[in-house]
């Protein structure tokens, strides 16, 4: 923005004085310059105007945002999904390889926070608890997050490995979601699928170079995909929630990800010249409550502080 | 055990991604960068090219230089200044150059270059007077 308003002033000043000749040509000219004001941004900063996770909480607490209780657990579900993964990037800040990807990992972990507090403020509308309720004062069990999403992030690799199993699984989910017959949901997964959009990008581009750069860097690559292959099962698992919320169009079911999924990562990983892990699949269990041991400690170091001094704010 | 997956060594494999991704070159190192890198291949690791960011902020505006950024190639730079310089909704569109392939004027030659048109306003429309009759000025 800095040109034009700059600029502006210069030819206002020139317009607002025909009579003035030649002589006021410099006082045009300096107070352009002196209208290049130091402190400001040279680009303009504009809040935009999307769906927030404020909306929906106040949509909620005004009652014209209801969800029945299978929409809620379903809410619950792709909540702690992201809330989850955003605690384990938030880990990479400062720990990047360069400053750089802090920022890029920094911005995708708080996309997922900003669907995770989406997600739990809808689905804390059918008992009247807020987002930070359900965060912070659940225990494990009750959590409903599947095992990928609580998985250590590794080295770089592993990282990078994660973010590309989940930014294709919930592109293909909130994509479909969008067209939700539950109009919160669709409104959520609307804005949610175009963040995902870049997040598959990010990933993809680590992936080709991780896997096609080095010796050591493929390496790291084939053996982050074998590390987390086996909790790419449980994304598409079916049961009874999901099939009564498909028969409802207010979801789509897991299974039916799975073809889309499998080719669009298939292709990326063709470019990269890795094969899909032939790996066993883990048990799973995060929908009906039953964690890896990984998550116990996540939530304490995100819940400390909550429970430690409730109601604290900051 | 680590808890929280605490990567022990990120910078490492940073460094090999950084020895074979500048797959579009960034041209001829600068003396400065060459020294950064110097400085850094003593610590073991490289340093990414340096790139500078040109945000558009609508449609019908130029392109400001908005910064610059560290990148392994141009695909890598165009992410981060998205990343980096667009999160507070600033911009359309995007430009990386590579920090090297900019020429700049001389900054001691300050006076020989751009003294000379003070003075000269001659060189401003508002110089000169209307001639009579003339419409549409």
């Amino acid at each position: 923005m800095s040109t034009p308003e700059t600029a502006a002033p210069a030819s206002a000043d020139v317009q607002a004085d025909p009579h003035g000749g030649h002589g006021d040509i410099s006082v045009g000219v300096s107070g352009a310059g002196a209208s290049g004001d130091g402190t400001a941004s040279a680009t303009r900063i504009t809040p935009g105007n999307a769906l927030r996770p404020e909306d929906i909480a106040l949509a909620v607490s005004r009652g014209t945002a209801k969800p029945d209780e299978d929409v809620a657990e379903l809410a619950l579900r792709l909540g702690d999904d992201a809330l989850i993964l955003a605690q384990r990037l938030g880990h990479w800040i400062s720990r990047a390889p360069e400053l750089e990807e802090d920022v890029a990992l920094g911005n995708i972990a708080l996309d997922q926070l900003g669907h995770a507090r989406s997600f739990l403020s809808y689905a804390g509308g059918l008992d009247g608890r807020s987002e930070d309720d359900l965060a912070y004062f659940r225990g494990e069990q009750e959590f409903r997050s599947v095992e990928l999403f609580e998985q250590p992030n590794g080295d770089f690799a592993v990282t990078i490995a994660r973010q590309f199993v989940v930014s294709y699984y919930q592109f293909e989910l909130y994509r479909r979601l969008a067209a939700s017959t539950d109009a919160t949901l669709a409104g959520i997964a609307a804005k949610a699928v175009k963040e995902v959009d870049y997040h598959r990008d990010h990933s993809t581009q680590w992936v080709l170079r991780l896997a096609l750069g080095t010796d050591e860097s493929r390496q790291r690559m084939i053996r982050a995909f074998k590390v987390i292959w086996p909790y790419v099962d449980e994304l598409f698992r079916d049961d009874e929630l999901t099939g009564r919320l498909s028969a409802a169009g207010a979801a789509p079911l897991p299974s039916s990800l799975r073809e889309d999924f499998d080719r669009l990562t298939g292709e990326v990983l063709a470019e990269a010249e890795l094969d899909v892990p032939q790996v066993p699949a883990a048990r799973g269990g995060g929908r009906e409550g039953k964690h890896s041991e990984h998550l116990g400690y996540i939530l304490a170091e995100m819940q400390v502080l909550a429970r430690e001094h409730p109601g604290a704010s900051w | 055990m680590s808890p929280h997956g605490n990567p022990e060594a990120p910078a490492s494999s940073a460094a090999e991604i950084a020895n074979e991704a500048a797959k579009v070159p960034a041209g001829p190192a600068t003396p400065a960068a060459a020294a950064a890198e110097a400085q850094a291949g003593a610590a073991g690791r490289n340093v990414w090219p340096i790139w500078e960011v040109f945000v558009r902020s609508s449609r019908g505006l130029s392109h400001v230089h908005a910064g610059s950024l560290h990148a392994p190639d141009a695909a890598m730079a165009l992410r981060n200044a998205r990343d980096l310089y667009t999160r507070r909704n600033e911009g359309v569109s995007i430009w990386v150059v590579p920090a090297d392939a900019i020429a700049s004027s001389d900054p001691d030659a300050k006076g020989s270059f751009f003294e000379s048109p003070q003075g000269k306003d001659y060189r401003h429309a508002t110089y000169y007077t209307k001639s009579e009759g003339v419409k549409h000025l």
